[in-house]
């Protein structure tokens, strides 16, 4: 009876075992393996960490390493501090059907792939596009205005690509703030500001901390966006990872590259974490 | 001068569309008063509660606080706090910090806010709770806290909304009797509401009967309790009994009443209308084994045991009595012949016409 139990139990997990097993982790070692190896002769290759010392040697990489790392975190603080009054507004103040309206207009925009939603901001944004050509019939330019390929225009394509995995989970999170206690606030004579940054934020701490690591991830990891609305200029760490693999052929180089964009990440989420003393268990259960 | 008064309503209306919520609604609160609203739910008493705390706005009519006009003043700079239903305490906050959170809003220091919330709950019985949190404490606890974090500010006046609601009868009995000595202690004016008779009749100084929109009556829990002036409060305030009848005639203060039955029964009250509402409190009515032991009550007759109601001190018998559609309520004796009576039993009962009170319907 109990290795019946046992048996249906693990047949159960087969699937997600299955899963994390061959599309995750083998994956992951394979690279891990792969970003140690070096080309000493062609076809001849030796273990060595060459490919992460290639990646400290070479200003190129570092650096786009960290502007890549400081401007995820600048895109998630900008999607917070938009983010944050919407889905105020969502969780506290729209009711009923106004409250599913305002999330559908927030989800509207994912029914079309990421790639169709780059390409609209950049017929928006471009020397001959809409922008530009308002910006002249309103007689604030005499030429055309080029906006694309700049750090403003990468910001705002990863900023507006993830708003909506900033405004759900805050949203939730502020949805279950009970309204006395934010009565209770003002009553014992907090100002709005007193209320705000003693009761709701701290109420909102779990929310916060889950959509910013979705839009910090999301960004890291992304590459349509910084390519086609940053152009050359974009240097997203992902155009090496890409470059390396695809361009130069140099598996084990890029294989190191995506090792050190996975580190990346989870040092700032942990790091995230400890700063808002945040559990890791709490703020998934909130995303 | 100071005022004489620590709350003043004035001619207060809310109306949300065409209802009336709170319809013109005038009293005031004397300083260590202890002032109730009794009402049922959706009599508005919520409402005017929450116009006095500044979460709502008055239609028209004015509140004053110690004279001062509150009108236009938001909520955060009245002088008025407020215990919730829900309590409301803050669960990020520990349980010293909940308590401090008004001194800090006001500019009080760290350390200063910190000392005056000890002293506060150690005044309230929770010495050394400082560093707890509030989901760590007992509901009696709770509502503890949320009453030492309104007395720290030392409001003119404090708002108790329903507080008690959430506790189970042992605690809700016991916090009775603490939130009474608690006012007696800081000498606060409190203004109580309540849809629970029982907890308004034992704290309160004074209680204003409320019901749709309106007061019916401001009094002493006596007064409202032994002269009622509407039927809704005769009925709404204690156990009683009620019948309706037609007023049939009125001589040297004694109303005579008739029931559809032909019985007639005398009261006090004038009853201006031929229909007329009778109620008689379930104490007031004498039991005997027969007819001599009711002396001269005017009002007698006999009838049979339906029920025995046993619930310690307020045990009550229910008496089926021929010419009252409905059995008679009273109270089951505790000593004498009496005492063991049962169901089934014939028993004789009578009343004197000053303990039933007649109004018109």
């Amino acid at each position: 009876m109990k290795s019946a139990q046992r048996l249906t139990l693990y047949l159960l997990l087969a699937p997600a075992i299955l899963w994390l097993g061959l599309l995750i982790v083998l994956p992951h070692v394979e690279i891990l393996i792969l970003s140690f190896s070096e080309r000493v002769a062609p076809r001849v290759y030796a273990y060595g960490a060459g490919n992460y010392l290639e990646f400290f040697t070479e200003p190129l990489y570092w650096r786009t390493f960290a502007r890549t790392a400081i401007m995820s975190i600048f895109v998630t603080a900008i999607t917070l501090v938009l983010a944050f009054p919407i889905a105020l507004y969502i969780a506290r103040v729209a009711q009923g059907r106004t409250k599913a309206m305002l999330l559908l207009l927030c989800l509207l925009p994912f029914w079309v792939s990421e790639l169709v939603r780059t390409l609209g901001w950049m017929m928006l944004l471009r020397e001959t596009g809409v922008v530009s050509y308002l910006l002249r019939a309103m007689g604030l330019a005499d030429q055309p205005v080029e906006l694309l390929y700049n750090d403003g225009a990468v910001i705002l394509g990863l900023v507006y690509g993830g708003l909506l995995f900033m405004i759900v989970p805050l949203a939730n999170a502020l949805e279950s703030l009970e309204p006395s206690v934010v009565e209770a606030g003002f009553d014992l004579g907090g100002s709005r500001w007193t209320v705000l940054r003693r009761i709701v934020i701290p109420h909102a701490m779990p929310g916060i901390v889950a959509g910013s690591i979705i839009v910090f991830m999301l960004t890291v990891g992304n590459f349509a966006t910084p390519v086609l609305l940053g152009g050359k200029n974009g240097l997203w760490f992902t155009e090496q990872i890409y470059a390396q693999f695809i361009t130069r052929f140099n598996w084990p180089q890029g294989a190191a590259f995506g090792m050190l964009l996975l580190l990346l990440s989870s040092i700032i989420v942990w790091a995230g974490l400890r700063l808002t003393r945040q559990s890791l268990g709490t703020t998934l259960r909130q995303a | 001068m100071a005022p004489s008064t620590d709350l003043d309503i004035v001619n207060v209306t809310k109306r949300f569309g065409s209802h009336a919520a709170v319809d013109d609604v005038t009293f005031s609160v004397a300083p260590g008063e202890f002032f109730s609203i009794l009402g049922p739910s959706g009599c508005g008493k919520t409402t005017l509660m929450r116009m006095i705390a500044g979460f709502e706005h008055p239609s028209s009519g004015d509140i004053r606080i110690r004279g001062k006009s509150m009108i236009g003043v938001p909520a955060n700079r009245r002088p008025v706090n407020m215990v919730f239903q829900s309590l409301a305490l803050f669960p990020m906050m520990s349980v010293g910090e909940n308590v401090a959170y008004g001194l800090t809003c006001r500019g009080v220091n760290r350390a200063d806010a910190e000392e005056r919330a000890n002293r506060v709950l150690e005044r309230v019985g929770l010495k050394g709770f400082g560093e707890r949190r509030v989901t760590a404490l007992s509901g009696g606890q709770r509502q503890r806290v949320a009453i030492a974090r309104c007395l720290v500010l030392e409001p003119t006046l404090v708002l108790l909304d329903e507080p008690l609601g959430a506790l189970d009868l042992k605690l809700r009995e016991h916090m009775k009797i603490e939130l009474k000595q608690l006012q007696g202690t800081f000498n606060t004016t409190f203004a109580y509401i309540t849809h629970d008779q029982s907890e308004a009749l034992v704290m309160s100084d004074r209680i204003a009967v409320m019901n749709q929109g309106r007061f019916e009556q401001v009094g002493s829990p006596r007064e409202l309790y032994h002269n009622p002036t509407t039927p809704f409060v005769a009925s709404f305030v204690g156990e009683t009994n009620r019948w309706q009848g037609e007023t049939v005639g009125e001589t040297a203060g004694t109303t005579s009443v008739r029931l559809p039955s032909g019985a007639v029964l005398q009261g006090r009250g004038t009853a201006s209308q031929p229909t007329a509402l009778a109620f008689v409190r379930p104490e007031a009515i004498a039991l005997a084994q027969g007819e001599v032991g009711l002396g001269g009550l005017p009002n007698r007759f006999e009838g049979r045991v339906s029920a025995v109601l046993f619930d310690g001190a307020n045990s009550s018998l229910l008496i089926t009595t021929p010419g009252f559609e409905e059995p008679i309520r009273a109270v089951l004796p505790q000593a004498g012949p009496l005492a063991g009576i049962e169901v089934g039993a014939p028993v004789h009962l009578g009343w004197a016409a000053d303990a039933m009170k007649v109004f018109a319907a």
